[in-house]
């Protein structure tokens, strides 16, 4: 499958997220550039994690605004399948691809850590090679990833099926201790409406080959291109 | 210009001999700006003014080693596949103290962009920090404010933060140390220079604009005391991680570019430093007009865009027909681009403002500051402190196992968790061994089998009573490290701190200190390719602990062969390499962790055979080669007790022993006898880790099996590993939201 990798001036998993598609996965992986207008030919857009613009103003505030995003935005209302990771979810709930918004983590520090995910809808493209309830493991890296929406939305998010994973304990439980920053309902990553925009917190490019300590992130690349190929 | 005051000279670090000798190379009075770039080049900061004669003494070669110290920003080794290695460790104490927050990040994109200068790309940090006791709510905030800045300025340019220590003692108060180290690693032939190579280059100055930040930091912040009263925030500068990460990555870009000669980083005094060092290094001369640096603000005089140390800028040397290649890749990145001059013939340092000259002095001698060969003195208080009879010291009133759980909960020795956390150890998706879990970091180097391993150690006590074996001890252990986790030490980097050189029993600490790192290094056979040093370490008339950081770098050609500090397996044997016997031998406590806690002590002198301390690391590395160990983890702070509750802790693991021992239960238990490391293996690979040990020479002892969810020793200690796990994992939060001293 043919994937894009946006670098946005900032971003520092583009490299990650290259090196798992394309040396773990195998899959045809190119870079593109912020200042970019038009998307090549691709099949799925990976906006990558990072300090965008230095983040200041607001995570992902300003990535909103380079041109590329206008072309993320044309390609995903399209149905293109468009991946965000960390400051990548950021960026497109700063542009409304995504509800809700990503605020400082409630104990006001940076977390690097491991977290396990519960799977909470395995239908979606990215996530159709789970099992619903599976528990991952993936690390989280960030100071802004507490999750906010409000009430009503939320529960509309739930019922559509739109929350794809959940912050729990080892053993699946849902439980505040297993929260790393404070995102309401333990929400760790979401899709749009349509199903085809994504968007998490933890950082499945970072556990993709055992030694690094974990290969659940596969799960994840592994369910978009089972989705691309339409098995 | 009038002959300035002795006093209005000591501002400026400079002595009356030294402006006698300014005058004589000039011939002529000095203009102030003149007199400011002799005084931040000749700073103890820049010039290492004494303590160059000192670092001559360290052995900085080895077959692998690309550069030697000082040649370059940092020393590079070759890591083989075409690969090599850059790194160097550096302080940003004294702007730490006085602005935590912003003093530590600026030390992050110091040490980044030295690295930066050698073409390679930044692949990992690691931090050496020491504070004073937590239940001062001023060293609460210094702690604070330095981790929130690495952290913050780290986690933004996408460098992971592998490792490092943290410590505390009293004498750090008012004066933390905050030593920031980066590896780099690039393909050996794309080296950079930082030399300016022909006449005709261009100077290219890209990144932030010039404010009036930091002007004077380094003679006046780093090159003397400093009380802490005194107002010195002006001489601090505010980072900009953002355009840091720019910078990395265009310059990384524009390296490619042949016509890119040369990479030079503004640090310590700023353009000054940066224009001359590398005209020194290419024996050439330049000419800059200032008019052309980009300001912050229009009023700023010739001297402070001189020396101004505003971050997050690199001079690149380019040749002319190069220049509009690398101003597009600036561009790219949108980064400002401004040409200030070009390579000039003749060994000057030509200055303009516009038209003006300003500035006209031999880049040799502004290169050279006269260099001090001082006469130290041991003190009279290390004399008393090393006599002390340990073996009178009276028992604790402790039980063992309370005198552990102190231990465990000391914040020199508790998992130090609540920092890693705040850093992004993952990024770039090389940490094989995280920050916590092993002796030492350890990365793999993408597209080959390889790794390096990285560790810092140093210890201020035990230097303070033997500045001499104090510095042994810091290669021994920073290189032991590496063994534990299967890596061969291939290079050492050093951050000397100290008080002020001009003390005599400062000056003994120094040198004797520097003798014994040379002396590890030899024995070791393990180059230092890199260093920095930070003197004036002092607040109130007292000096810090003597304490040279060492930073060691260590390759292991098989990455999948590596050892974690934490027992892994019920029913693994536990064995004490490096002794033959359990010993209770008094002298084995000095400057120990436990006569600290338990007995408000600093006494005692310590110990190390070199001999010994190769024939272990050497049987570390062999049994982690030969698949034979599931975990290994040094003797350090806290002894042997300690070690083996870490290593059951880490591992969520109990561990049984008998501890047959010899002499007093305390030095047994918590003595720091160095040379001895903690193994964990399968029975049934014993004979062949006794026959490899006799091989090598080292010895050996079986001290008991990885067991249950107790943590036993003898009978002296028989608690539930829960109560160990919460002491240690619990220990530094307590301390630092007040809760015990």
């Amino acid at each position: 499958m043919r994937f894009g990798v946006v670098i946005f001036p900032g971003s520092w998993s583009d490299g990650d997220c290259f090196h798992a598609l394309k040396n773990v996965l195998g899959q045809q992986v190119q870079y593109l550039w912020h200042k970019d207008r038009e998307l090549p030919a691709l099949d799925c857009v990976v906006l990558p994690g990072g300090f965008s613009y230095g983040d200041y103003l607001r995570a992902g505030a300003i990535a909103r605004f380079s041109p590329i995003m206008a072309a993320v935005e044309r390609f995903a209302s399209g149905g293109g399948l468009v991946m965000g990771i960390c400051n990548g979810f950021q960026a497109l709930c700063e542009a409304g691809l995504l509800p809700g918004a990503l605020m400082r983590n409630v104990h006001l520090q940076f977390r690097c850590q491991w977290t396990h995910l519960r799977v909470e809808a395995s239908n979606s493209p990215f996530t159709r090679a789970c099992r619903p309830g599976q528990v991952l493991r993936v690390p989280v890296s960030h100071g802004e990833g507490n999750y906010y929406l409000d009430d009503a939305s939320a529960d509309r998010l739930e019922a559509n099926g739109q929350v794809l994973f959940r912050y729990c304990a080892p053993q699946g439980e849902v439980t505040p201790e297993a929260n790393p920053n404070g995102s309401l309902r333990n929400i760790a990553g979401i899709t749009n409406a349509r199903g085809n925009v994504m968007g998490m917190m933890p950082h499945p490019e970072r556990c993709c080959e055992g030694i690094m300590g974990g290969v659940d992130g596969r799960y994840l690349f592994e369910s978009i291109i089972q989705a691309l190929a339409g098995e | 210009m009038t002959r300035p005051s002795k006093e209005a000279l000591a501002e400026m670090a400079l002595t009356p001999e030294e402006y006698d000798r300014i005058l004589d190379i000039l011939d002529r009075e000095p203009n102030p700006v003149e007199l400011g770039m002799f005084s931040a080049l000749w700073s103890e900061h820049c010039g290492y003014k004494h303590s160059k004669p000192l670092l001559r003494l360290l052995p900085s070669q080895s077959p692998r080693t690309l550069l030697r110290m000082g040649q370059e920003n940092a020393g590079a080794v070759d890591i083989g596949d075409g690969l090599a290695v850059v790194f160097k460790i550096e302080s940003h104490n004294h702007p730490s103290a006085i602005e935590p927050f912003h003093g530590a990040a600026t030390g992050v994109g110091g040490i980044v962009r030295d690295i930066l200068a050698m073409g390679a790309r930044p692949i990992a940090l690691l931090n050496s920090l020491r504070f004073g006791p937590l239940d001062n709510p001023r060293n609460r905030h210094l702690l604070n404010g330095v981790v929130s800045g690495i952290s913050w300025y780290g986690n933004c340019i996408g460098v992971p933060d592998v490792g490092g220590e943290i410590a505390f003692s009293g004498s750090y108060s008012g004066n933390p140390l905050v030593n920031a180290l980066c590896v780099g690693l690039v393909e050996k032939e794309k080296l950079a220079s930082s030399s300016v190579g022909s006449e005709g280059n261009l100077l290219l100055l890209v990144g932030s604009d010039t404010g009036r930040d930091g002007i004077h930091g380094a003679s006046t912040l780093a090159s003397r005391a400093f009380e802490s009263g005194a107002e010195m925030r002006p001489t601090v500068q505010v980072g900009n991680p953002f355009m840091e990460k720019m910078l990395i990555e265009a310059c990384l870009e524009a390296a490619r570019d042949g016509g890119l000669v040369g990479i030079q980083d503004l640090g310590a005094a700023g353009l000054t430093s940066s224009t001359v060092e590398a005209a020194h290094r290419g024996d050439g001369g330049f000419r800059i007009d200032l008019s052309k640096v980009p300001r912050r603000e229009d009023s700023m005089d010739p001297y402070e865009v001189m020396l101004s140390e505003s971050q997050e800028r690199m001079l690149l040397i380019v040749r002319p027909e190069a220049r509009d290649r690398i101003a597009a890749v600036m561009e790219k990145w949108d980064l400002p681009c401004s040409e200030l001059g070009r390579v000039e013939g003749g060994g000057r340092a030509r200055v303009f403002n516009g038209r003006e000259p300003v500035a006209d002095l031999p880049v040799e001698a502004l290169a050279s500051p006269t260099l001090y060969r001082l006469k130290g003195s041991m003190s009279r208080d290390v004399r008393k402190a090393r006599r002390f009879p340990l073996s009178r010291l009276p028992l604790p009133g402790d039980s063992p196992a309370g005198v552990l759980l102190r231990l465990l909960k000391s914040p020199n020795v508790a998992s130090k968790e609540w920092v890693h956390r705040q850093y992004d150890s993952q990024v770039q998706t090389n940490t094989v061994l995280p920050p916590g879990a092993a002796d030492a970091a350890l990365l793999r180097i993408k597209g080959t089998s390889k790794g390096i391993a990285l560790s810092t150690d140093g210890n201020g006590r035990l230097c303070y009573l033997d500045p001499y074996v104090g510095g042994i001890i810091a290669v021994a252990e920073a290189c032991r490290n590496l063994s534990c986790v299967g890596a061969m030490p291939i290079a050492l980097t050093d951050c000397l701190n100290f008080g002020s050189p001009e003390r005599p029993e400062v000056y003994h600490q120094l040198e004797r200190c520097v003798r014994g790192i040379a002396r590890a290094s030899r024995a070791l056979k393990v180059p230092v390719v890199s260093g920095n040093v930070s003197l004036y370490n002092e607040t109130g008339g007292r000096a810090i602990l003597p304490t040279p950081v060492i930073g060691a770098l260590g390759l292991t050609e098989d990455v999948s062969k590596r050892s974690p500090a934490g027992f892994r397996n019920e029913g693994d044997l536990v064995v004490l390499i490096g002794a033959s016997a359990v010993e209770g031998n008094p002298g084995s406590m000095a400057g120990s962790e436990y006569l600290e806690v338990c007995h408000d002590l600093l006494a005692g002198r310590p110990a190390i055979d070199l001999d010994m301390e190769v024939r272990v690391q050497a049987l570390c590395r062999r049994a982690i080669a030969h698949d034979l160990i599931s975990s290994a983890h040094d003797c350090s702070d806290g002894g042997l007790a300690v070690a083996l509750a870490e290593a059951a802790i880490l591992g969520g693991l109990g561990f049984n022993g008998d501890f047959n021992h010899n002499g007093r239960w305390d030095a047994a238990l918590f003595g720091e006898a160095q040379s001895r490391v903690i193994a964990s293996l399968p029975p049934r690979r014993l004979p062949r880790l006794q026959s490899m040990a006799q091989e090598v020479g080292a010895p050996l002892t079986v001290l008991g099996r990885v067991e249950g969810e107790e943590f036993r020793a003898g009978g002296f200690i028989n608690l539930p590993l829960s109560r160990l796990d919460d002491a240690w994992r619990g220990g530094f939060e307590e301390a630092l939201t007040g809760g015990t001293p």
